[in-house]
């Protein structure tokens, strides 16, 4: 965990990634100079076409299609995959009985399904949400278990000689026991959500981040197309930013450290 | 018997941990399981917790049968090697542990906990989580908590195994004070035979799962009943042609001798001739100077003996001339030890007398 510290200014500045922003950013301009503007289109192109997207309320827009549909897949993944992993991972017998399908599924990405869910859960919103929710309950399903399975055993032993019956046990040591895998699981399915709401959107649907970047490719507005995409990493960035220090700074005593 | 096991059988695989293992402990002592690793101290340790399930024979506590008694109802409280702290609990809420699920009220509690803190001596730190204490602190705390729900039975695992050697040395009398306070029956496991001598009421000695001796650490120490607690005990040199000293007669084919350092007195070669039919002439081969003795590899005609110089002897190094005088042996075969008189000493003193 411990990191090694960065001693002098220069040091700072190379770690806290601005370097890395500003290189790539010139890189992208150099490249971008060589080519078209439907072909590669540069980070000031880019920039231009994200305050027209911004002014028009698109971008708004599109982006609350999109996270409103992540959260609501990701959110019934954590509400379903979290118990569902926590009795999986404590009971044996229910392990034995979910391992094999789980290790079946886990290789069926989203985006194979995408055709079918559009088939059973119909073209609007509920189809997205399912494959949001398939996406995502497998990378929770999976660390829940792997956080249950690697409670302390002296824990339990002394927990259960302190006179705690077996349920007990359960919610007050392989629960809190299971939390730092709990979480690598949430952050991880908001991942696998939001790769898949690209994919879905872009498929089928007339709103949303991913039909936007779509959308745009097949008018040749690149640029905007690039838009969408800086967007969605910034998302997803920041997303994931904020789970972390969220989970740093009240879950620090069940174990979930700083990645 | 307050504790009692009869005919107690367990194996892992191929692995026999417990092997007709019966002894009893009387209410309130303090005892230790002393034995090498792997000859099943733990294993005996986690049967009477109810960790794990004796393949044969019977374990009472307080007359009633335990065996079929999950570890949470046993009443026992366990400190593990590991301390086995819940690190998303706080010291206040790990202590509390026990006492809730006894369904005490808050007030109960909340004085119970500060109780034991002062008992463990580290009052002030409820808040505290478990990674903010030291090793010595956690296992503290650990001993209060498995101390909590006021069992019948205290048992601790190797307690300070994991603790850096200056502050085991200062827990094992805090232990030893602590457990007397409260006056409860424990069992400590434990590989260090200082430990085990220095903090026991009584001493049972394991070996390859069976039990080999059960006594006071005075007595276990001077009459060894099994050839392999006089080896396993004390600082000890085994010699198989022990008729060669002055002052021993051979008492049987097939058995050796035990000579440990305390047996044998050196004297410094310059002073005054030792009577020399009781005396035997050394010379060191090895010296290590041990703070307020040296201890000393001796070579007496090809027999080679280790044995504590006291200072008054002055420095010794190897090559010097010493001369020495071994008070008594144990003599072992495969099944018993005696203990052997030197017997110069006992002529002498019959002379006297």
């Amino acid at each position: 965990m411990e990191e090694t510290k960065a001693t002098n200014l220069p040091q700072k500045i190379l770690k806290c990634g601005i370097i890395s922003w500003i290189l790539f950013l010139v890189l992208w301009a150099v490249g971008a100079a060589q080519y078209d503007e439907i072909f590669l289109p540069s980070p000031v192109e880019t920039w231009n076409s994200l305050v027209v997207l911004i002014q028009d309320g698109t971008l708004w827009a599109d982006i609350v299609a999109s996270v409103s549909r992540v959260a609501k897949g990701w959110g019934l993944a954590i509400v379903t995959a979290v118990p569902i992993g926590l009795i999986v991972g404590h009971f044996r017998p229910a392990r034995w009985l979910i391992e094999p399908l789980l290790s079946l599924f886990r290789f069926i990405p989203a985006i194979a399904l995408t055709s079918l869910f559009l088939m059973w859960f119909g073209v609007d919103d509920k189809s997205k949400v399912a494959l949001i929710l398939y996406a995502s309950f497998f990378p929770i399903l999976v660390n829940t278990i792997a956080g249950v399975v690697a409670t302390d055993k002296s824990l339990i032993e002394a927990a259960s000689c302190m006179g705690a019956s077996r349920l007990r046990v359960f919610f007050t040591v392989v629960v809190p026991s299971a939390v730092p895998g709990i979480f690598t699981g949430i952050r991880l399915g908001l991942s696998a959500g939001i790769i898949c709401v690209i994919a879905a959107e872009m498929l089928v649907g007339n709103d949303g981040l991913g039909y936007l970047i779509n959308s745009s490719k097949m008018y040749y507005r690149t640029a905007w197309a690039f838009a969408g995409i800086v967007t969605l990493a910034l998302i997803g960035f920041a997303a994931d930013r904020v789970l972390q220090v969220i989970g740093v700074k009240f879950l620090k005593h069940f174990g979930v450290k700083k990645a | 018997m307050y504790i009692e096991l009869q005919n107690i059988n367990k194996t892992f695989g191929d692995y026999q941990a417990s092997k007709d293992v019966s002894f009893g402990i009387e209410k309130g002592k303090l005892i230790g399981l002393l034995g090498p690793s792997g000859s099943g101290k733990t294993t005996i340790l986690r049967m009477l917790a109810g960790l794990e399930c004796q393949d044969s024979g019977d374990i009472y506590i307080n007359g009633t049968c335990v065996n079929n008694l999950p570890s949470s109802q046993r009443g026992i409280g366990f400190v593990f090697q590991s301390y086995a702290l819940f690190p998303y609990l706080n010291v206040h809420d790990n202590i509390a542990y026990g006492l809730k699920i006894q369904k005490k009220d808050k007030a109960y509690i909340d004085k119970r906990v500060q109780e034991l803190l002062e008992l463990v001596g580290l009052p002030g730190l409820e808040k505290r989580y478990p990674d903010q204490l030291s090793g010595g602190q956690k296992q503290r705390i650990a001993l209060a908590r498995a101390l909590a729900p006021e069992p019948e039975l205290l048992l601790l695992d190797e307690p300070f195994a994991a603790i850096d050697a200056k502050v085991r040395q200062e827990l094992r009398t805090w232990l030893r004070e602590t457990i007397d306070k409260i006056g409860i029956t424990s069992i400590f496991v434990t590989h260090d035979q200082d430990e085990a001598i220095e903090v026991a009421d009584e001493i049972i000695i394991t070996n390859e799962g069976r039990v080999e001796q059960v006594g006071n650490p005075v007595d276990i120490y001077l009459h060894p009943k099994t050839p392999f607690v006089a080896q396993f005990i004390g600082k000890s040199s085994i010699i198989s042609d022990y008729d060669r000293l002055k002052g021993f007669d051979s008492i049987g084919k097939d058995t050796k001798a035990i000579i440990r350092p305390e047996f044998v007195e050196i004297k410094g070669v310059d002073k005054k001739k030792h009577d020399a039919t009781i005396y035997e002439d050394a010379v060191v081969e090895q010296s290590i100077f041990r703070g307020n003795y040296f201890e000393v590899l001796l070579d007496i005609d090809d027999i080679k003996i280790r044995a504590h110089s006291p200072l008054v002897n002055g420095p010794l190094k190897s090559g010097d001339l010493v001369q020495v005088l071994i008070n008594q042996l144990y003599i072992f075969d495969d099944t018993t030890t005696t203990t052997l008189i030197n017997k110069g000493l006992d002529d002498s003193s019959l002379y006297y007398i």
